[in-house]
């Protein structure tokens, strides 16, 4: 022992996909720092763009270079095929989410001038920007990554906190109805920062019961401690406050409205699709590589979260006015249907990998069509910006039947019509969990879904089954970023919705694994 | 030849067509063009048809999600074809009634004839799908382009109607999932191919919580009493042409489910719950044909006397006897003629004073007597008068009843005196009488109507003297599917047919 200090042994190969997020997040801060003013958003954007695109051919030669089974980064990264499926899946929905920041003046020229004040009137005038929300972006998409493939929980915090602070900032940012936006980023922070410290405390437990932080020693340690049950299982619910937190399940959902109806628009449609990917998967690897052999003891709670995630969001989503407030609870009520397949997990392998791979497709699936709706809102819009009151999209089927058309194929999707992705996502996570002996949860999600098609069709009712308001929104001509956008979305819903085979059979391929310990 | 993937092909690529057309007129000629050629496609594939054949002919079969078991698979038998029949006879001439319906509503004219080109495809599909998932894919997705043409061309209450309508169907079809899933998985065989899951659920307890997941869907799609309640708003608020589809082709979804499914996959718990599916039934047919009396509204007279009739249909076919099942089958056919002609020639009626209710009317028969007359046969179809096809079924599904049910079968007959009295009181306070000062100038039928109202007619006294090429195709088909239950006929109480031999 003469003191020197052994190197870790780092698989950079698996780890490329985050480095190259990374490496291009601190480059855009550089950017930011040294490039003149008018010339930064030229470089970000392709910046951004080329290293997520990178990153996803990555992940691709990753997965045809075989699926690694061991974890790498000293154990505390476990790149397996859940986790491959969830970069790619990721990557894809920050890609596209990318395009919808870039496209318009979603946010605000000066964040630090106070709202409506002469300062604010002065930078909108010199046509100021924040363009470091471009380096925000792929910091928060470096933490979405390392997330759901953190094998240790000190890993897994640190990864919480690098996709969240990024968040924070970004809800604030947005252009108009500022103090809204800034309330939303203060209770986001605020709330967050709390389930980050339940997350954190529960981790510090887990370690007095079993020793260690890494997942599979905590699951090796379960009926082998004896005496310290009480650690164990304060330690677990305080783990699952801060997961079940950021999914925004019920209780923990307050905080989704607010910050959904606040956030400028395309960092909820990032938010929506890709933090929800990157919860789950960091949820499924908590509950089944560590607490695998404790699902008697969490399996009744997530049973009873599910039942009341389902029925919040179903319900509070018919009472709301604001269309981002109704898709925010939309979203919670979708994380109920997704619990259901967490709960169906099973003792035997094939089950698991069978709702595992339900839950992958789900995320797809329930991710492209969330970022599609979210920018065809961006294009609604009237004079103080977008047009979020709901009965202002009266008659909107009458003065642009196409957009029209086109939102009220994603909300037969949320609402889980057949021919959409969304019927075959629920259908899988339903299977799965019937397969699973839940089969009184399936019958409390589709009673959820009936009442949850009520407030999906109920906007289509306004926009095609009422006249349009004298001086109704109109509909932006919608940049190539937008319209590429909800292009994509559009056809990978319709995809999904009629040939789900190659998804699925990627999702089953990357399930069959498991998680690896 | 894949005869029915080119009959839904055709459909929708019409459907697609429809909407490239530029002018409206040019896209109604198209969609009656389509239509047409759908008819006579369906009529080419019908001569084919066997009936002492294989129990599912023109066969298809491809995987489509083999991750989930899931294929495209059709095919038919003698019920799925007559009532497949049925909906390419109507669409066309809905087509045809529908003319000017869309103008009314100021909305697109080829929306509306697309939507009704889709429906068409979906109607095929749905009854020629022998995979469990196609079918429920189909009866799901069929309820949007519906949602479509009531909400956006309907009455004044036309989006309350449409969400009822669609909520009430869905939350049924939601039930139904839980039950195909949980069908699936307990199956254990890995695939939906209809006939590798007949048989395969053993134990009666879990047939019956399946079959109660596939009958209340289907309840309320029919819709048998109490699930009626979203029909008569829906029939009523939706234009004329997508009332006579919706419960014409749509409903008779749910009765051709119980027929198909019901019974099928879950012979012993369909026998567990006969009692209450005959309780439910002979309730309708007295609750439908007493409410539909006191109708001020004309539309909603009709949709309640159909409520009367699936009571008739639902008794039909858990009567589980050859003749009743028979009829059963020959009613949903039957009872898309007579009440679309019903619908579509009140549509007239009220497209030409604007408005529907009864007491506007009177005396119409002088001003207009085709109208009239064309409206007291369709009329007396609905109250199955000897000579027309309705009574045939009418008669056919009492008879077998009857064989088996004695006391519900009278209750039920009661329901045919019923059907004078709703439908003869209709027809006197507004065709007979001293004509209404509203109504004086009323135009008679127009060639255009008389080719809508003409083949109906000619088709309900056609099949009502000689009913046998129907027969024929149905009988074979419904002893099939109750062999498979088994049940079987009561033996004859009176031997002389055999002692005569």
């Amino acid at each position: 022992m003469n003191g020197t200090i052994q190197a870790p042994t780092l698989e950079y190969a698996q780890l490329a996909p985050m480095l190259v997020v990374f490496g291009a997040a601190i480059v855009g801060v550089l950017v930011e720092a040294f490039a003149p003013r008018y010339l930064r958003s030229a470089i970000h954007v392709p910046i951004t763009l080329l290293s997520l695109a990178g990153a996803f051919a990555l992940t691709i030669w990753q997965v045809v270079k075989g699926v690694p089974t061991k974890p790498a980064a000293m154990g505390a990264v476990a790149v397996d095929g859940p986790s491959l499926f969830i970069w790619g899946t990721i990557l894809v929905l920050a890609f596209v989410s990318v395009l919808l920041i870039n496209d318009e003046d979603h946010f605000v020229a000066a964040a630090a001038a106070v709202p409506g004040s002469a300062e604010e009137e002065q930078a909108l005038h010199e046509g100021a920007g924040h363009t470091e929300v471009y380096p925000l972006v792929l910091f928060a998409v470096g933490g979405m990554l390392l997330f759901p493939a953190s094998n240790d929980l000190l890993v897994m915090f640190v990864a919480l906190e690098v996709m969240s602070l990024p968040l924070y900032l970004l809800c604030g940012l947005a252009r108009r109805r500022r103090l809204l936006s800034q309330e939303a980023a203060v209770k986001y922070f605020l709330l967050g920062a709390f389930s980050s410290a339940f997350f954190l405390y529960g981790t510090a437990l887990l370690y007095g019961y079993a020793g260690s932080i890494d997942l599979a020693k905590i699951s090796s340690a379960l009926g082998v401690v004896g005496g310290q049950e009480t650690l164990l299982y304060i330690g677990v619910a305080m783990l699952g406050v801060g997961l079940l937190f950021k999914i925004g399940a019920a209780p923990f959902q307050a905080w989704k409205p607010d910050v959904y109806q606040g956030a400028p628009t395309p960092i909820t449609a990032l938010m929506a699709s890709g933090t929800l990917v990157a919860a789950f998967g960091a949820l499924l690897r908590v509950f089944w590589v560590a607490l695998g052999g404790l699902d008697w003891n969490w399996s009744p709670v997530l049973w009873a979260v599910a039942i009341l995630t389902m029925v919040v969001g179903a319900i509070l989503a018919i009472t709301q006015t604001d269309i981002k407030r109704m898709l925010a609870y939309s979203s919670i009520a979708h994380g109920g249907f997704l619990l259901v397949g967490v709960v169906a997990t099973g003792a035997a392998a094939g089950q698991n990998s069978k709702a595992l791979s339900a839950i992958l497709f789900y995320l797809v699936a329930y991710g492209f069509t969330t970022v599609g709706a979210f920018a065809v809102v961006t294009m609604v819009r009237d004079a103080g910006g977008e047009a979020w009151h709901l009965s202002r999209w009266a008659g909107l089927g009458k003065r642009s039947p196409l957009l029209a058309g086109i939102f009220a194929f994603f909300l037969l999707a949320f609402a889980g019509i057949p021919l959409t992705s969304g019927f075959f996502g629920k259908y899988a996570v339903f299977q799965a969990a019937v397969a699973g002996g839940a089969t009184p949860l399936v019958i409390v999600g589709v009673v959820a879904s009936a009442v949850a098609a009520f407030f999906y069709v109920r906007v289509i009712v306004l926009m095609f089954f009422s006249d349009p308001a004298a001086d109704g929104p109109s509909v932006v001509l919608p940049s190539r970023g937008t319209a590429a956008v909800v292009g994509v979305a559009v056809l990978a819903t319709v995809f999904l919705g009629v040939f789900p085979q190659p998804v699925l059979h990627l999702a089953q391929n990357a399930a069959q694994s498991l998680f690896i310990r | 030849m894949p005869w029915l993937s080119i009959l839904m092909g055709v459909s929708v690529l019409g459907a697609l067509g429809v909407t490239l057309v530029r002018n409206d007129k040019l896209a109604k000629q198209f969609t009656l063009g389509v239509s047409l050629i759908v008819l006579a496609l369906a009529i080419a594939m019908a001569v084919q048809f066997s009936p002492n054949g294989d129990k599912f002919q023109f066969t298809e079969k491809y995987d489509w999600i083999p991750a989930l078991g899931v294929h495209y698979a059709v095919g038919v038998d003698g019920i799925a074809l007559v009532l497949i029949l049925l909906s390419v006879v109507l669409v066309p001439i809905v087509v045809l009634a529908s003319w000017h319906d869309a103008e009314a509503g100021k909305r697109s004219v080829r929306t509306y004839f697309s939507l009704m080109l889709v429906l068409e495809a979906m109607m095929i599909g749905v009854f020629a799908s022998t995979d469990v998932f196609l079918f429920y894919v189909f009866f799901e997705a069929m309820l949007i382009p519906m949602y479509f043409m009531i909400g956006s061309y309907g009455g004044a209450q036309r989006s309350y109607a449409a969400v009822k309508f669609l909520l009430y169907s869905l939350f049924g079809g939601l039930l139904m999932l839980v039950a195909v899933i949980a069908l699936y998985t307990i199956a254990g065989k890995g695939t939906f191919m209809f006939p590798d899951l007949v048989g395969t659920i053993q134990d009666v307890n879990t047939q019956k919580w399946l079959f109660l997941g596939f009958f209340i869907a289907f309840a309320i799609k029919a819709p048998l009493w109490p699930f009626h309640t979203w029909l008569p708003d829906a029939a009523a608020q939706a234009p004329a042409g997508a009332a006579v589809l919706l419960v014409g082709v749509l409903d008779k979804v749910g009765t051709y489910g119980m027929l198909r499914f019901c019974l099928e996959l879950f012979p012993d718990a369909s026998k567990f719950f006969t009692p209450m599916v005959i309780t439910l039934s002979v309730i309708g047919i007295v609750y439908g044909a007493i409410v539909a009396i006191g109708q001020t509204d004309m539309k909603r007279l009709i949709a309640y006397t159909s409520v009367s009739h699936f009571g008739f249909i639902a008794l039909g076919v858990f009567a589980m006897t050859t003749n009743a099942g028979a009829g059963a089958t020959l009613y949903m056919v039957n009872h898309g003629f007579s009440t679309g002609a019903l619908f579509l020639i009140a549509g007239f009626l009220i497209q030409r004073r604007g408005s529907q209710f009864i007491a506007d009317y009177g005396g119409v028969q002088k001003v207009a007597p085709v109208l009239a007359g064309t409206f007291l046969v369709a009329g007396l179809s609905s109250l199955s008068l000897p000579g027309l096809s309705t009574f045939v079924s009418e008669f056919m599904v009492l008879v077998g009843t009857y064989e088996k049910y004695l006391v519900p079968a009278a209750i039920a007959t009661t329901g045919v005196i019923l059907a004078a009295i709703y439908i003869l009181w209709m027809y006197q306070r507004t065709m007979n009488g001293p004509t209404a000062e509203s109504v004086k100038h009323l135009p008679d039928l127009n060639a255009r109507e008389k080719w809508v109202v003409a083949p109906l007619i000619a088709l309900l006294l056609v099949f009502g003297f000689y009913p046998k090429p129907l027969l024929d195709v149905i009988h074979p088909a419904v002893k099939n599917t109750l062999s498979s239950v088994p049940a079987t006929d009561p033996a004859p109480a009176v031997q002389v047919a055999k002692e005569a031999q």
